[in-house]
């Protein structure tokens, strides 16, 4: 073998694994689809079936039994408004530190990622006090805040990262046609960082969406996400298989379309911005 | 049009004092260039005057009112940046509009400055394009028309030219120099580069490690160096520096008493090339570039000090052979001497 076919070898060998890996990643997704238009006994049997004919029975039992549309509406509230809330306080906080850093600016990112680190049960109880005593529990409100709250450092850190590529000398002549810190943020520096503030809203959309920890506990039918409306039927329901794979389909599928529709941006986003 | 007046300003940056008492006065109209090798703080004194920076010391005025403590975009001073630093999401027009804008110019006022401007520089064919869809040299115009526009009382130049290519370089400068004729505005200007300096300066200013070394014509630069530093520093190419040994006819000539190591100074268009080798400086010949209108020689002399002339700039040495050695005889006019101590000029 030559060196060339050597390197043809590895190169396939890259691509089987890849492949595979993909594959292994995206076969729960697939049969989660897949049993949501199963019946139950259907979804239970051994061997299980690939070939059957489909059913939408499940996706009408749920939405006769719960209100699919309303838990979708929370979810849709909770990590947009989070994340609109979140890049309120973090533009102005990532221009002040990328364009006016102080001596422990990189500190305070760095402090502020690690409070990522630590396990969010250790605040779960002042936190539920916290919402109880202001009468917030099971709000959208409470779960807005704490959205932002829990997405701010991450969402700081990209942003950061976005803003240092501006060439400072544009801002400064931007200084020097008398812009105030105002018109410098919303004229100069967002328009040039659109992307990167696209990505950075995509993310920690989907990173909400997802959001598993706080729904469950801080909320229950009133401010409810998709995920707790998926847990509300694992837990009672036991084995109805295809009723958990259809509604956790439902919970899924506008947030696959989003990331479908946006990939660009949001493999931009989780890479942060490391991939161009 | 304003006069600047720099007042024993100080700055560091931490510990390291970038600028130390700087005394300068520029009068209104003038058009003064700041030269110095890297980091000698010429765009630090720029971006001082433009309110970028604020000085730890002292106090900078602009038509005798003390601008210390005044917003950049208040100071009415203009700025073209190295790296040109438009706008890259505007269009040309919004690009040199921006400022305006923001200080609530009426409309139809900032369409006519801009237009006008655009017309000045050759970019009314290019208003609707956005910064990228440019040239460097018409990027370069952007800015100066970016500037232009605010119509300020002094305009701040930090290497503009740099980032173009030498027939591009030649042809803005000119344009500058048109610029400051027309207007008649007070500029600064940061350069690098020798030409750009002598050709454009009523005034040189000679910075080194944060002091200035002298400031004058760019005539009494080249014809009377402050000291060694600034000696060397203008001219292309730079002077030539010999020991008393290496010019002994010349310093039997000299009158006045001189310290042992006095330090003489020739620029390489001082030198003549004679037939006689006892009357001026001989050197062994290193190298020669030919430039066409004259040939640099790079010569050797016995006491080992390197020094370069200008040959084959006149008539009468067009026949030189450039052969192994060769002699020069100075121009009495035209030496420099320096204290070996001090650095200073004597005469
Ligand atoms: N923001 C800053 N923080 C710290 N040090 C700085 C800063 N800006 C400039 N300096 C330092 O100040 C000194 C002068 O810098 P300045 O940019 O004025 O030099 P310059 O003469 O313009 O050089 P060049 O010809 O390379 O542009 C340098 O030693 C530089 O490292
Ligand atoms: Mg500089």
């Amino acid at each position: 073998m030559n060196e060339l076919q050597k390197k043809n070898l590895s190169n396939n060998l890259l691509t089987v694994t890849a492949w595979v890996c993909a594959c292994l990643m995206f076969f729960p997704i697939f049969w989660m689809v897949l049993t949501s238009f199963k019946t139950e006994l259907q979804a239970i049997a051994v061997p299980p079936k690939l070939v059957f004919k489909p059913t939408l029975e499940n996706f009408f039992l749920i939405q006769e039994r719960t209100s699919y549309t309303r838990y979708a509406w929370s979810s849709i509230v909770t990590s947009v408004g989070g994340t609109l809330l979140a890049m309120l306080i973090a533009i102005p906080a990532a221009y002040a530190m990328a364009f006016h850093p102080g001596r422990q600016t990189k500190g305070i990112l760095l402090w502020m990622l690690s409070t990522k680190m630590l396990p969010a049960v250790g605040v779960l109880m002042p936190v539920y006090l916290i919402c109880q005593k202001f009468g917030l529990l099971d709000t959208k409100i409470a779960l807005v805040v704490i959205f932002a709250l829990i997405n701010l450092p991450i969402i700081m850190m990209m942003l950061f990262n976005y803003f240092r590529e501006i060439p400072g000398e544009i801002l400064e002549a931007a200084r020097m046609d008398g812009a105030t810190v105002g018109r410098e943020v919303t004229q100069i520096v967002m328009p040039l960082s659109r992307g990167g503030i696209a990505s950075t809203v995509l993310l920690s959309i989907v990173l909400l969406w997802n959001e598993s920890f706080w729904s469950l506990n801080l909320t229950s039918s009133d401010a409810g996400t998709l995920v707790a409306l998926v847990a509300s039927f694992s837990s009672p329901e036991g084995l109805f298989w295809a009723k958990v794979s259809a509604v956790s389909t439902l919970a899924c599928a506008p947030i696959v379309v989003l990331g479908w529709l946006t990939q660009k941006q949001l493999v931009q986003g989780l890479s942060f911005g490391a991939i161009k | 049009m304003a006069s600047v007046t720099i007042d024993k300003v100080q700055k560091s940056f931490g510990e390291q004092v970038v600028l130390h008492d700087i005394e300068l006065q520029i009068a209104d109209g003038e058009f003064v260039v700041f030269v110095g090798p890297s980091g000698c703080g010429k765009s630090t004194l720029l971006r001082l005057i433009a309110g970028l920076e604020t000085n730890n010391a002292g106090s900078i005025s602009i038509d005798g009112q003390i601008v210390d403590n005044i917003a950049p975009s208040k100071r009415g001073v203009s700025m073209v940046f190295q790296s040109y630093a438009l706008y890259p999401h505007m269009t040309v027009f919004n690009n040199m509009a921006f400022g305006l804008k923001q200080a609530g110019t009426p409309r139809a006022e900032i369409k006519k400055r801009v237009s006008h401007a655009a017309d000045v520089l050759g970019l009314t064919s290019l208003l609707k394009r956005s910064p990228r869809a440019l040239s460097g040299g018409q990027r370069q115009r952007v800015a100066i028309g970016r500037a232009i526009v605010r119509e300020p009382r002094v305009f701040l130049f930090d290497e503009p030219l740099s980032n173009l290519d030498a027939a591009l370089r030649n042809q803005t400068r000119l344009e500058i120099m048109r610029l400051h004729q027309r207007l008649g505005t007070t500029m600064i200007y940061v350069t690098h580069d020798q030409i750009e300096a002598m050709t454009l300066a009523d005034r040189i200013v000679v910075l080194k490690d944060g002091r200035i070394e002298q400031s004058g014509s760019p005539q009494t630069l080249y014809h009377e160096p402050a000291n060694l530093f600034v000696a060397s520093f203008i001219g292309s190419p730079t002077m030539n520096f010999f020991k008393l040994t290496d010019l002994p006819d010349l310093v039997n000539r000299h009158t006045q008493s001189l310290k042992e190591n006095t330090i003489i100074g020739v620029r390489p268009e001082h030198l003549s090339v004679t037939p006689d080798s006892r009357k001026g400086v001989t050197g062994n010949l290193e190298l020669t570039e030919n430039l066409g209108e004259y040939t640099l020689a790079h010569l050797i002399t016995e006491q080992g000090t390197h020094f370069t002339a200008k040959v084959g700039r006149n008539s009468s040495d067009a026949s030189t052979d450039m052969t192994k050695s060769l002699s020069f005889t100075v121009d009495d006019n035209n030496v420099h001497w320096f204290d070996p101590d001090s650095g200073l000029r004597l005469r």
